[in-house]
Protein backbone atom coordinates (compact mmCIF):
# COMPACT_ATOMS: atom_id res chain seq x y z
CA UNK A 1 0.00 0.00 0.00
CA UNK A 2 2.90 2.58 0.66
CA UNK A 3 5.79 0.78 -0.98
CA UNK A 4 5.92 3.77 -3.66
CA UNK A 5 5.29 6.92 -1.10
CA UNK A 6 7.41 9.21 -1.22
CA UNK A 7 9.90 11.55 -3.37
CA UNK A 8 10.65 10.53 -6.82
CA UNK A 9 14.57 11.13 -8.37
CA UNK A 10 13.12 14.17 -10.00
CA UNK A 11 12.08 15.68 -7.31
CA UNK A 12 8.01 15.07 -7.39
CA UNK A 13 5.76 13.85 -4.50
CA UNK A 14 4.25 10.27 -4.61
CA UNK A 15 1.37 10.34 -2.37
CA UNK A 16 -1.58 7.78 -1.86
CA UNK A 17 -5.23 8.23 -2.67
CA UNK A 18 -7.33 5.19 -1.32
CA UNK A 19 -7.97 2.74 -1.03
CA UNK A 20 -9.79 4.36 2.12
CA UNK A 21 -10.97 8.05 0.49
CA UNK A 22 -13.91 9.85 1.40
CA UNK A 23 -13.63 11.33 -2.51
CA UNK A 24 -12.99 8.02 -4.29
CA UNK A 25 -16.51 6.77 -3.59
CA UNK A 26 -15.45 3.20 -2.27
CA UNK A 27 -11.82 1.44 -2.05
CA UNK A 28 -10.23 2.99 -5.56
CA UNK A 29 -6.49 3.68 -4.59
CA UNK A 30 -4.93 6.08 -6.74
CA UNK A 31 -0.79 6.61 -6.71
CA UNK A 32 -0.37 10.32 -7.64
CA UNK A 33 2.94 11.95 -8.28
CA UNK A 34 2.64 15.47 -7.73
CA UNK A 35 5.18 18.38 -8.58
CA UNK A 36 4.55 20.96 -6.29
CA UNK A 37 0.41 20.66 -6.56
CA UNK A 38 0.27 20.26 -10.07
CA UNK A 39 -0.29 16.66 -11.12
CA UNK A 40 2.13 14.79 -13.04
CA UNK A 41 0.45 11.57 -13.54
CA UNK A 42 -2.56 9.70 -11.83
CA UNK A 43 -2.12 5.37 -12.03
CA UNK A 44 -5.07 3.86 -10.21
CA UNK A 45 -5.08 0.25 -8.72
CA UNK A 46 -7.49 -1.78 -8.73
CA UNK A 47 -8.45 -5.56 -7.01
CA UNK A 48 -9.66 -4.00 -3.30
CA UNK A 49 -13.27 -5.10 -4.39
CA UNK A 50 -12.34 -7.57 -6.94
CA UNK A 51 -15.17 -10.30 -6.03
CA UNK A 52 -14.29 -12.39 -8.96
CA UNK A 53 -17.98 -12.34 -10.54
CA UNK A 54 -17.35 -13.25 -13.70
CA UNK A 55 -15.78 -16.58 -12.67
CA UNK A 56 -18.75 -17.16 -10.06
CA UNK A 57 -21.12 -16.88 -12.77
CA UNK A 58 -19.54 -19.63 -14.50
CA UNK A 59 -21.48 -21.82 -12.00
CA UNK A 60 -24.53 -20.62 -11.78
CA UNK A 61 -27.50 -21.15 -13.82
CA UNK A 62 -28.70 -18.66 -16.48
CA UNK A 63 -31.35 -17.76 -14.00
CA UNK A 64 -28.96 -17.35 -11.06
CA UNK A 65 -26.40 -15.62 -12.46
CA UNK A 66 -28.39 -12.41 -13.06
CA UNK A 67 -28.48 -11.44 -9.10
CA UNK A 68 -24.35 -10.99 -8.89
CA UNK A 69 -24.89 -8.59 -11.74
CA UNK A 70 -26.96 -6.16 -9.45
CA UNK A 71 -23.64 -6.09 -7.04
CA UNK A 72 -21.83 -5.21 -9.51
CA UNK A 73 -23.09 -1.54 -10.37
CA UNK A 74 -25.35 -1.20 -7.58
CA UNK A 75 -26.40 2.44 -8.59
CA UNK A 76 -27.98 1.06 -11.44
CA UNK A 77 -28.51 -2.68 -10.80
CA UNK A 78 -32.26 -2.91 -12.96
CA UNK A 79 -30.24 -2.25 -15.98
CA UNK A 80 -27.13 -4.71 -15.21
CA UNK A 81 -29.60 -6.96 -14.73
CA UNK A 82 -31.65 -6.32 -18.05
CA UNK A 83 -28.40 -6.15 -20.24
CA UNK A 84 -27.79 -10.15 -18.54
CA UNK A 85 -31.77 -10.98 -19.24
CA UNK A 86 -31.40 -9.12 -22.68
CA UNK A 87 -28.23 -11.77 -23.45
CA UNK A 88 -29.79 -15.17 -22.28
CA UNK A 89 -33.21 -14.00 -24.34
CA UNK A 90 -30.89 -13.56 -27.64
CA UNK A 91 -29.46 -17.19 -26.90
CA UNK A 92 -32.66 -19.02 -26.55
CA UNK A 93 -34.83 -16.38 -29.13
CA UNK A 94 -37.01 -15.66 -26.28
CA UNK A 95 -39.71 -12.98 -27.33
CA UNK A 96 -40.58 -11.00 -24.15
CA UNK A 97 -44.28 -9.46 -24.16
CA UNK A 98 -44.74 -5.82 -24.99
CA UNK A 99 -45.70 -5.23 -21.14
CA UNK A 100 -42.48 -6.58 -20.00
CA UNK A 101 -40.86 -4.48 -21.92
CA UNK A 102 -42.50 -1.43 -21.14
CA UNK A 103 -42.11 -2.27 -17.53
CA UNK A 104 -38.46 -2.63 -17.74
CA UNK A 105 -37.79 0.51 -19.56
CA UNK A 106 -39.86 2.42 -16.88
CA UNK A 107 -37.81 0.73 -13.87
CA UNK A 108 -34.82 1.13 -16.35
CA UNK A 109 -35.14 5.21 -16.23
CA UNK A 110 -36.01 5.37 -13.19
CA UNK A 111 -32.90 3.86 -11.94
CA UNK A 112 -31.19 6.51 -14.19
CA UNK A 113 -32.93 9.21 -12.62
CA UNK A 114 -32.37 7.80 -9.05
CA UNK A 115 -28.81 6.92 -9.71
CA UNK A 116 -27.82 10.22 -11.39
CA UNK A 117 -30.03 12.28 -8.30
CA UNK A 118 -27.45 10.00 -5.79
CA UNK A 119 -24.27 11.23 -8.21
CA UNK A 120 -25.83 15.10 -7.76
CA UNK A 121 -25.65 15.28 -4.47
CA UNK A 122 -22.11 12.89 -4.04
CA UNK A 123 -20.31 15.18 -6.40
CA UNK A 124 -21.44 18.40 -4.81
CA UNK A 125 -20.27 17.18 -1.65
CA UNK A 126 -16.99 16.29 -3.22
CA UNK A 127 -16.47 19.77 -4.32
CA UNK A 128 -17.68 21.20 -0.78
CA UNK A 129 -21.60 21.93 -0.48
CA UNK A 130 -22.61 19.50 1.66
CA UNK A 131 -26.70 20.70 1.49
CA UNK A 132 -27.19 19.04 -2.39
CA UNK A 133 -26.39 15.62 -0.59
CA UNK A 134 -30.08 15.86 1.53
CA UNK A 135 -32.12 17.34 -0.94
CA UNK A 136 -30.58 14.31 -3.77
CA UNK A 137 -31.33 11.56 -1.29
CA UNK A 138 -35.42 12.93 -0.81
CA UNK A 139 -36.05 12.46 -4.22
CA UNK A 140 -33.84 9.18 -4.47
CA UNK A 141 -36.05 7.94 -1.46
CA UNK A 142 -39.38 8.41 -3.50
CA UNK A 143 -37.56 6.19 -6.01
CA UNK A 144 -36.66 3.79 -3.70
CA UNK A 145 -40.20 3.08 -2.23
CA UNK A 146 -41.59 2.79 -5.79
CA UNK A 147 -38.94 0.21 -6.12
CA UNK A 148 -39.54 -1.81 -2.58
CA UNK A 149 -43.01 -1.71 -3.74
CA UNK A 150 -43.07 -3.74 -6.88
CA UNK A 151 -39.67 -5.32 -6.24
CA UNK A 152 -38.94 -6.17 -2.82
CA UNK A 153 -35.69 -4.36 -2.94
CA UNK A 154 -34.66 -0.86 -2.05
CA UNK A 155 -31.06 -1.31 -3.62
CA UNK A 156 -30.56 -4.77 -5.49
CA UNK A 157 -33.41 -5.77 -7.26
CA UNK A 158 -33.00 -8.61 -9.02
CA UNK A 159 -36.40 -8.35 -11.07
CA UNK A 160 -35.42 -8.54 -14.24
CA UNK A 161 -35.35 -12.13 -15.50
CA UNK A 162 -35.20 -13.76 -18.91
CA UNK A 163 -38.43 -13.67 -20.71
CA UNK A 164 -39.81 -10.59 -18.73
CA UNK A 165 -40.14 -9.11 -15.43
CA UNK A 166 -40.25 -10.88 -12.05
CA UNK A 167 -43.69 -9.95 -10.82
CA UNK A 168 -46.20 -7.70 -12.08
CA UNK A 169 -46.41 -3.91 -11.05
CA UNK A 170 -47.82 -3.09 -7.34
CA UNK A 171 -51.17 -1.59 -7.75
CA UNK A 172 -49.61 1.71 -6.29
CA UNK A 173 -46.94 1.78 -9.09
CA UNK A 174 -49.13 4.14 -11.56
CA UNK A 175 -50.21 6.62 -8.62
CA UNK A 176 -47.00 6.67 -6.62
CA UNK A 177 -45.00 7.50 -10.29
CA UNK A 178 -47.38 10.31 -10.88
CA UNK A 179 -46.66 11.58 -7.54
CA UNK A 180 -42.75 11.28 -8.21
CA UNK A 181 -42.84 13.01 -11.64
CA UNK A 182 -44.92 16.05 -10.28
CA UNK A 183 -42.34 16.46 -7.48
CA UNK A 184 -39.46 15.86 -9.38
CA UNK A 185 -40.28 18.54 -11.98
CA UNK A 186 -40.73 21.26 -8.87
CA UNK A 187 -37.69 19.78 -7.31
CA UNK A 188 -35.43 20.12 -10.77
CA UNK A 189 -35.16 24.01 -11.18
CA UNK A 190 -34.38 23.88 -7.00
CA UNK A 191 -31.29 21.53 -8.28
CA UNK A 192 -30.45 23.92 -11.01
CA UNK A 193 -30.52 27.07 -8.34
CA UNK A 194 -28.38 25.02 -5.88
CA UNK A 195 -25.58 23.77 -7.87
CA UNK A 196 -25.49 24.63 -11.69
CA UNK A 197 -25.39 28.51 -11.23
CA UNK A 198 -23.67 28.37 -8.87
CA UNK A 199 -20.54 30.67 -9.43
CA UNK A 200 -18.11 28.71 -7.30
CA UNK A 201 -19.00 25.70 -8.72
CA UNK A 202 -18.46 27.16 -12.04
CA UNK A 203 -15.00 28.24 -11.27
CA UNK A 204 -14.02 24.59 -9.65
CA UNK A 205 -15.63 22.97 -12.97
CA UNK A 206 -15.17 25.23 -15.94
CA UNK A 207 -12.24 24.24 -18.00
CA UNK A 208 -10.95 21.52 -15.68
CA UNK A 209 -10.11 17.97 -16.41
CA UNK A 210 -10.58 18.42 -20.22
CA UNK A 211 -11.17 15.00 -22.41
CA UNK A 212 -11.33 15.56 -25.97
CA UNK A 213 -13.00 13.71 -28.62
CA UNK A 214 -10.55 11.88 -29.91
CA UNK A 215 -9.08 10.65 -26.29
CA UNK A 216 -12.86 9.79 -25.34
CA UNK A 217 -13.07 7.47 -28.07
CA UNK A 218 -9.42 6.14 -28.04
CA UNK A 219 -10.01 5.83 -24.27
CA UNK A 220 -13.32 3.76 -25.00
CA UNK A 221 -15.17 6.14 -22.47
CA UNK A 222 -18.73 5.93 -23.08
CA UNK A 223 -22.02 7.31 -21.38
CA UNK A 224 -22.43 11.15 -20.14
CA UNK A 225 -18.45 11.26 -19.96
CA UNK A 226 -18.10 10.23 -23.84
CA UNK A 227 -21.13 12.68 -24.49
CA UNK A 228 -20.04 15.28 -22.73
CA UNK A 229 -16.85 15.44 -25.36
CA UNK A 230 -19.32 15.29 -27.54
CA UNK A 231 -19.18 11.28 -28.75
CA UNK A 232 -22.30 10.21 -29.70
CA UNK A 233 -22.30 6.90 -27.94
CA UNK A 234 -26.24 6.73 -26.69
CA UNK A 235 -26.89 2.60 -26.98
CA UNK A 236 -30.76 3.49 -26.69
CA UNK A 237 -30.26 5.63 -29.73
CA UNK A 238 -27.86 3.49 -31.69
CA UNK A 239 -29.04 0.06 -30.88
CA UNK A 240 -32.35 0.05 -29.69
CA UNK A 241 -33.73 -1.99 -27.26
CA UNK A 242 -37.00 -3.04 -25.97
CA UNK A 243 -39.21 -0.32 -26.48
CA UNK A 244 -36.89 2.86 -26.89
CA UNK A 245 -36.77 2.48 -30.40
CA UNK A 246 -40.41 4.04 -30.31
CA UNK A 247 -40.03 6.64 -28.04
CA UNK A 248 -38.79 10.15 -27.68
CA UNK A 249 -35.99 11.06 -25.95
CA UNK A 250 -32.78 13.53 -27.19
CA UNK A 251 -29.32 12.61 -26.36
CA UNK A 252 -27.80 15.22 -24.51
CA UNK A 253 -24.54 16.06 -26.10
CA UNK A 254 -21.96 19.22 -25.19
CA UNK A 255 -18.45 19.48 -26.67
CA UNK A 256 -16.38 21.20 -23.99
CA UNK A 257 -15.26 18.12 -22.80
CA UNK A 258 -14.68 19.55 -19.34
CA UNK A 259 -16.15 18.35 -15.83
CA UNK A 260 -19.07 21.15 -16.04
CA UNK A 261 -20.04 19.55 -19.50
CA UNK A 262 -20.20 16.13 -18.33
CA UNK A 263 -22.05 17.65 -15.45
CA UNK A 264 -24.81 19.46 -17.47
CA UNK A 265 -25.12 16.41 -20.06
CA UNK A 266 -26.16 14.38 -16.60
CA UNK A 267 -28.60 17.44 -15.36
CA UNK A 268 -30.13 17.40 -18.98
CA UNK A 269 -29.96 13.11 -19.11
CA UNK A 270 -32.32 12.93 -15.79
CA UNK A 271 -35.26 15.61 -17.77
CA UNK A 272 -34.77 13.13 -20.95
CA UNK A 273 -34.99 9.99 -18.50
CA UNK A 274 -38.29 12.09 -16.66
CA UNK A 275 -39.65 12.57 -20.10
CA UNK A 276 -39.72 9.01 -20.79
CA UNK A 277 -41.00 7.79 -17.30
CA UNK A 278 -43.98 10.43 -18.43
CA UNK A 279 -44.46 8.73 -22.35
CA UNK A 280 -45.00 5.35 -20.58
CA UNK A 281 -46.63 5.36 -17.41
CA UNK A 282 -50.07 6.12 -18.91
CA UNK A 283 -49.28 3.54 -21.80
CA UNK A 284 -48.48 0.52 -20.40
CA UNK A 285 -50.13 -2.11 -22.42
CA UNK A 286 -52.30 -5.06 -20.48
CA UNK A 287 -50.99 -8.71 -21.04
CA UNK A 288 -48.57 -10.97 -19.64
CA UNK A 289 -45.61 -9.51 -17.55
CA UNK A 290 -43.19 -12.33 -18.64
CA UNK A 291 -43.35 -14.81 -21.13
CA UNK A 292 -43.20 -18.30 -20.73
CA UNK A 293 -39.95 -20.50 -20.62
CA UNK A 294 -38.66 -23.63 -19.51
CA UNK A 295 -37.78 -24.35 -16.11
CA UNK A 296 -34.55 -25.17 -16.97
CA UNK A 297 -32.63 -23.00 -19.30
CA UNK A 298 -30.22 -24.33 -21.84
CA UNK A 299 -28.90 -21.85 -24.74
CA UNK A 300 -27.08 -23.86 -27.77
CA UNK A 301 -23.52 -23.55 -27.91
CA UNK A 302 -22.53 -20.21 -29.19
CA UNK A 303 -21.41 -16.84 -28.53
CA UNK A 304 -24.01 -14.02 -27.39
CA UNK A 305 -23.65 -10.45 -26.79
CA UNK A 306 -26.09 -8.36 -25.69
CA UNK A 307 -25.39 -4.10 -24.44
CA UNK A 308 -27.42 -1.47 -22.56
CA UNK A 309 -27.02 1.86 -21.81
CA UNK A 310 -26.46 2.03 -17.74
CA UNK A 311 -26.29 5.08 -15.84
CA UNK A 312 -22.54 5.44 -16.39
CA UNK A 313 -22.27 4.13 -20.10
CA UNK A 314 -22.62 1.19 -22.17
CA UNK A 315 -22.51 -2.36 -20.46
CA UNK A 316 -22.09 -5.38 -22.61
CA UNK A 317 -22.52 -9.11 -21.41
CA UNK A 318 -20.88 -11.62 -23.38
CA UNK A 319 -21.81 -15.18 -23.19
CA UNK A 320 -19.88 -18.36 -24.20
CA UNK A 321 -22.53 -21.44 -24.29
CA UNK A 322 -21.15 -25.00 -24.36
CA UNK A 323 -24.97 -25.97 -24.61
CA UNK A 324 -24.92 -26.77 -20.77
CA UNK A 325 -27.27 -25.45 -17.53
CA UNK A 326 -24.12 -22.96 -17.12
CA UNK A 327 -22.66 -20.83 -18.86
CA UNK A 328 -18.87 -21.24 -20.06
CA UNK A 329 -17.58 -18.09 -19.98
CA UNK A 330 -19.00 -14.55 -18.95
CA UNK A 331 -17.60 -11.20 -19.18
CA UNK A 332 -18.74 -8.13 -18.28
CA UNK A 333 -18.01 -4.95 -20.19
CA UNK A 334 -18.13 -2.24 -17.60
CA UNK A 335 -18.61 1.23 -18.27
CA UNK A 336 -16.84 2.24 -14.93
CA UNK A 337 -13.25 0.83 -15.59
CA UNK A 338 -13.14 2.43 -19.85
CA UNK A 339 -13.76 5.78 -18.08
CA UNK A 340 -11.94 5.01 -15.46
CA UNK A 341 -8.67 4.55 -17.77
CA UNK A 342 -9.51 7.99 -18.92
CA UNK A 343 -8.40 9.64 -15.68
CA UNK A 344 -4.96 9.97 -15.77
CA UNK A 345 -5.33 11.65 -19.10
CA UNK A 346 -7.82 13.94 -17.49
CA UNK A 347 -6.22 15.08 -14.61
CA UNK A 348 -2.30 15.40 -15.98
CA UNK A 349 -1.53 18.99 -15.50
CA UNK A 350 -4.29 19.82 -13.29
CA UNK A 351 -3.91 20.74 -9.41
CA UNK A 352 -4.63 18.13 -7.29
CA UNK A 353 -7.94 19.80 -5.70
CA UNK A 354 -8.98 19.46 -8.99
CA UNK A 355 -8.77 15.86 -8.99
CA UNK A 356 -12.09 15.38 -6.95
CA UNK A 357 -13.79 17.59 -8.60
CA UNK A 358 -12.90 15.45 -11.95
CA UNK A 359 -13.29 12.09 -10.23
CA UNK A 360 -16.92 13.01 -9.37
CA UNK A 361 -17.75 13.86 -12.67
CA UNK A 362 -17.04 10.40 -13.97
CA UNK A 363 -19.24 8.88 -12.10
CA UNK A 364 -17.22 5.89 -10.86
CA UNK A 365 -18.84 3.08 -9.15
CA UNK A 366 -15.71 0.88 -7.32
CA UNK A 367 -17.80 -2.57 -7.49
CA UNK A 368 -18.25 -1.86 -11.30
CA UNK A 369 -14.57 -1.40 -12.08
CA UNK A 370 -13.24 -4.18 -9.99
CA UNK A 371 -16.40 -6.76 -10.55
CA UNK B 1 -40.86 -5.00 34.28
CA UNK B 2 -38.17 -7.52 34.60
CA UNK B 3 -34.80 -7.12 32.68
CA UNK B 4 -35.76 -10.34 31.01
CA UNK B 5 -39.24 -8.77 29.61
CA UNK B 6 -38.39 -6.19 28.44
CA UNK B 7 -38.44 -6.00 24.14
CA UNK B 8 -37.32 -3.74 21.75
CA UNK B 9 -40.60 -1.71 20.94
CA UNK B 10 -40.75 -0.57 25.02
CA UNK B 11 -37.19 0.05 25.70
CA UNK B 12 -36.98 3.80 26.60
CA UNK B 13 -34.34 6.37 25.91
CA UNK B 14 -31.36 6.06 27.68
CA UNK B 15 -31.43 7.99 31.13
CA UNK B 16 -28.42 9.60 32.81
CA UNK B 17 -26.95 6.94 35.04
CA UNK B 18 -26.81 7.83 38.91
CA UNK B 19 -28.83 9.54 41.58
CA UNK B 20 -28.46 13.26 41.30
CA UNK B 21 -29.33 14.93 44.80
CA UNK B 22 -30.93 18.22 44.15
CA UNK B 23 -29.45 20.90 46.58
CA UNK B 24 -29.37 24.50 46.46
CA UNK B 25 -27.67 25.77 43.67
CA UNK B 26 -26.91 22.82 42.24
CA UNK B 27 -26.93 19.09 42.97
CA UNK B 28 -24.75 16.38 43.81
CA UNK B 29 -24.29 13.45 41.32
CA UNK B 30 -23.55 9.74 42.89
CA UNK B 31 -22.84 7.10 40.61
CA UNK B 32 -19.94 4.35 39.59
CA UNK B 33 -18.31 6.89 37.29
CA UNK B 34 -17.52 3.69 34.92
CA UNK B 35 -21.52 3.83 33.94
CA UNK B 36 -21.56 7.82 33.42
CA UNK B 37 -18.17 7.15 31.02
CA UNK B 38 -19.91 4.46 29.08
CA UNK B 39 -23.15 6.66 28.85
CA UNK B 40 -21.28 9.51 27.51
CA UNK B 41 -19.17 7.37 25.03
CA UNK B 42 -23.03 5.40 23.66
CA UNK B 43 -24.29 8.94 22.78
CA UNK B 44 -21.85 9.93 20.54
CA UNK B 45 -20.07 7.57 18.89
CA UNK B 46 -18.53 8.99 15.32
CA UNK B 47 -18.64 6.43 12.40
CA UNK B 48 -15.65 6.45 9.96
CA UNK B 49 -16.89 6.45 6.51
CA UNK B 50 -15.95 2.92 5.36
CA UNK B 51 -17.57 1.78 2.39
CA UNK B 52 -16.40 -1.01 -0.15
CA UNK B 53 -19.81 -1.84 -1.68
CA UNK B 54 -23.39 -1.60 -2.28
CA UNK B 55 -24.00 -1.57 1.66
CA UNK B 56 -22.72 2.06 1.77
CA UNK B 57 -25.34 3.03 -0.42
CA UNK B 58 -27.97 2.11 2.40
CA UNK B 59 -25.30 3.61 4.95
CA UNK B 60 -25.43 6.95 2.96
CA UNK B 61 -29.52 6.95 3.12
CA UNK B 62 -29.13 6.30 6.55
CA UNK B 63 -26.66 9.22 7.06
CA UNK B 64 -29.72 11.54 5.12
CA UNK B 65 -32.50 13.42 6.32
CA UNK B 66 -35.58 10.85 5.87
CA UNK B 67 -33.18 7.96 8.23
CA UNK B 68 -30.94 10.58 9.91
CA UNK B 69 -28.71 8.37 12.28
CA UNK B 70 -27.45 11.98 13.81
CA UNK B 71 -30.83 11.75 15.96
CA UNK B 72 -29.00 8.89 17.64
CA UNK B 73 -25.57 10.88 18.07
CA UNK B 74 -23.95 9.61 15.00
CA UNK B 75 -23.48 13.01 14.32
CA UNK B 76 -20.37 13.58 12.40
CA UNK B 77 -18.69 10.85 10.13
CA UNK B 78 -15.05 11.26 9.79
CA UNK B 79 -13.28 10.21 6.62
CA UNK B 80 -9.92 9.49 9.08
CA UNK B 81 -9.69 6.69 11.39
CA UNK B 82 -7.88 8.62 14.10
CA UNK B 83 -10.78 10.56 14.81
CA UNK B 84 -13.65 7.57 14.23
CA UNK B 85 -14.81 5.63 17.20
CA UNK B 86 -16.99 2.95 15.04
CA UNK B 87 -16.64 0.99 11.48
CA UNK B 88 -19.13 -0.07 9.82
CA UNK B 89 -17.63 -2.77 7.70
CA UNK B 90 -20.16 -1.60 4.81
CA UNK B 91 -19.83 -4.28 2.08
CA UNK B 92 -17.42 -7.13 0.68
CA UNK B 93 -14.14 -7.66 2.12
CA UNK B 94 -11.81 -9.20 -0.53
CA UNK B 95 -8.44 -10.73 0.61
CA UNK B 96 -6.39 -7.59 -0.76
CA UNK B 97 -8.57 -5.16 1.29
CA UNK B 98 -8.24 -7.60 4.34
CA UNK B 99 -5.14 -6.07 5.53
CA UNK B 100 -6.29 -2.19 4.44
CA UNK B 101 -9.09 -3.04 7.23
CA UNK B 102 -7.24 -4.61 9.75
CA UNK B 103 -4.76 -1.47 9.38
CA UNK B 104 -7.58 1.28 9.74
CA UNK B 105 -8.82 -0.72 12.95
CA UNK B 106 -5.07 -0.49 14.59
CA UNK B 107 -4.93 2.81 14.02
CA UNK B 108 -8.61 3.80 15.36
CA UNK B 109 -7.86 5.17 19.29
CA UNK B 110 -9.62 3.04 21.90
CA UNK B 111 -12.15 2.32 22.71
CA UNK B 112 -13.41 1.09 19.06
CA UNK B 113 -16.56 -0.87 17.61
CA UNK B 114 -17.31 -2.43 14.50
CA UNK B 115 -20.72 -2.96 13.16
CA UNK B 116 -20.30 -5.76 10.13
CA UNK B 117 -23.18 -4.20 7.68
CA UNK B 118 -24.85 -6.59 4.97
CA UNK B 119 -24.28 -10.29 4.58
CA UNK B 120 -20.90 -9.75 2.85
CA UNK B 121 -19.44 -8.41 5.87
CA UNK B 122 -20.74 -10.98 8.04
CA UNK B 123 -20.17 -14.12 6.24
CA UNK B 124 -19.47 -13.35 2.76
CA UNK B 125 -22.94 -13.15 1.59
CA UNK B 126 -23.93 -13.80 -2.05
CA UNK B 127 -20.16 -14.37 -2.13
CA UNK B 128 -19.56 -17.70 -0.26
CA UNK B 129 -19.10 -20.21 -2.89
CA UNK B 130 -17.46 -20.41 -5.89
CA UNK B 131 -14.93 -17.35 -5.07
CA UNK B 132 -11.43 -17.11 -4.99
CA UNK B 133 -10.45 -13.39 -3.11
CA UNK B 134 -13.67 -12.68 -0.54
CA UNK B 135 -13.14 -13.02 3.03
CA UNK B 136 -16.06 -15.15 4.23
CA UNK B 137 -16.61 -12.66 6.78
CA UNK B 138 -15.09 -9.48 8.29
CA UNK B 139 -14.74 -11.27 12.12
CA UNK B 140 -11.73 -13.00 10.20
CA UNK B 141 -9.85 -10.09 9.99
CA UNK B 142 -11.45 -7.70 13.10
CA UNK B 143 -13.15 -8.14 16.06
CA UNK B 144 -17.18 -7.09 15.60
CA UNK B 145 -19.39 -5.94 17.77
CA UNK B 146 -22.56 -6.07 16.38
CA UNK B 147 -23.87 -7.47 13.10
CA UNK B 148 -27.12 -6.64 10.65
CA UNK B 149 -28.50 -8.76 8.48
CA UNK B 150 -29.55 -8.14 5.05
CA UNK B 151 -28.36 -7.75 1.37
CA UNK B 152 -27.79 -5.14 1.91
CA UNK B 153 -29.84 -4.14 5.25
CA UNK B 154 -32.41 -1.34 4.94
CA UNK B 155 -31.63 2.04 6.80
CA UNK B 156 -34.02 1.35 10.12
CA UNK B 157 -32.01 -2.25 10.37
CA UNK B 158 -28.53 -0.16 10.33
CA UNK B 159 -30.27 2.39 12.78
CA UNK B 160 -31.64 -0.41 14.87
CA UNK B 161 -27.83 -1.97 15.24
CA UNK B 162 -26.36 1.33 16.25
CA UNK B 163 -28.94 1.67 18.66
CA UNK B 164 -27.91 -1.96 19.84
CA UNK B 165 -24.34 -1.19 19.66
CA UNK B 166 -25.49 1.98 22.63
CA UNK B 167 -26.87 -0.42 24.77
CA UNK B 168 -24.19 -2.74 24.65
CA UNK B 169 -21.63 0.01 25.31
CA UNK B 170 -23.98 1.32 28.31
CA UNK B 171 -24.40 -2.81 29.64
CA UNK B 172 -20.21 -1.73 30.67
CA UNK B 173 -19.75 -5.64 28.32
CA UNK B 174 -18.32 -6.50 25.31
CA UNK B 175 -19.79 -9.75 25.46
CA UNK B 176 -23.02 -11.05 22.56
CA UNK B 177 -25.75 -9.58 23.55
CA UNK B 178 -29.49 -10.33 21.43
CA UNK B 179 -31.75 -8.39 20.15
CA UNK B 180 -33.92 -7.52 23.01
CA UNK B 181 -30.45 -6.63 24.92
CA UNK B 182 -30.31 -9.66 26.41
CA UNK B 183 -26.91 -11.36 27.20
CA UNK B 184 -26.40 -14.40 25.56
Amino acid sequence: MVEEIGTTEQGDLVINVGPQHPATHGVLHLVITLNGETVKKVEPHLGYIHRSIEKMCESLSYRQFIYATSRMDYLSSHINNHGCALAVEKALQIEVPERAQVIRVLMDELTRIASHVLWWGAMAMDIGAFTPFFHAFREREMINDIMEETCGARLTMNYMVPGGVMFDLHPNFHRRVKEFIRQFHKKLPEYDELVTGNAIFKARTRGVGVLSKEDAISYGCSGPTARASGVDCDIRKLYPYEVYGKLQFEQPLATEGDTYARYLVRMHEMRQSLSIVEQLIDNIPEGEFQAKTKAVLKPPKGEFYSRVETARGEFGVYIVSEGGTTPYRIKYRSPGFSNLSALDHAVRGQKIGDLVAIMGSFDLVIPDIDR
Amino acid sequence: MTQAETTYTDRQPAKFPGLVHETPGGGILSGPLEDVVNWARSNSLWPLTFATSCCGIEMMSTAAAKYDFARFGFEVARATPRQADVIIIAGTIVNKMAPVLKRLYDQMADPKYVIAMGACAISGGPFFYNTYSVVKGADHVIPVDVYVAGCPPRPEALLHALITLQEKIRSGTRERIDIDGRNL
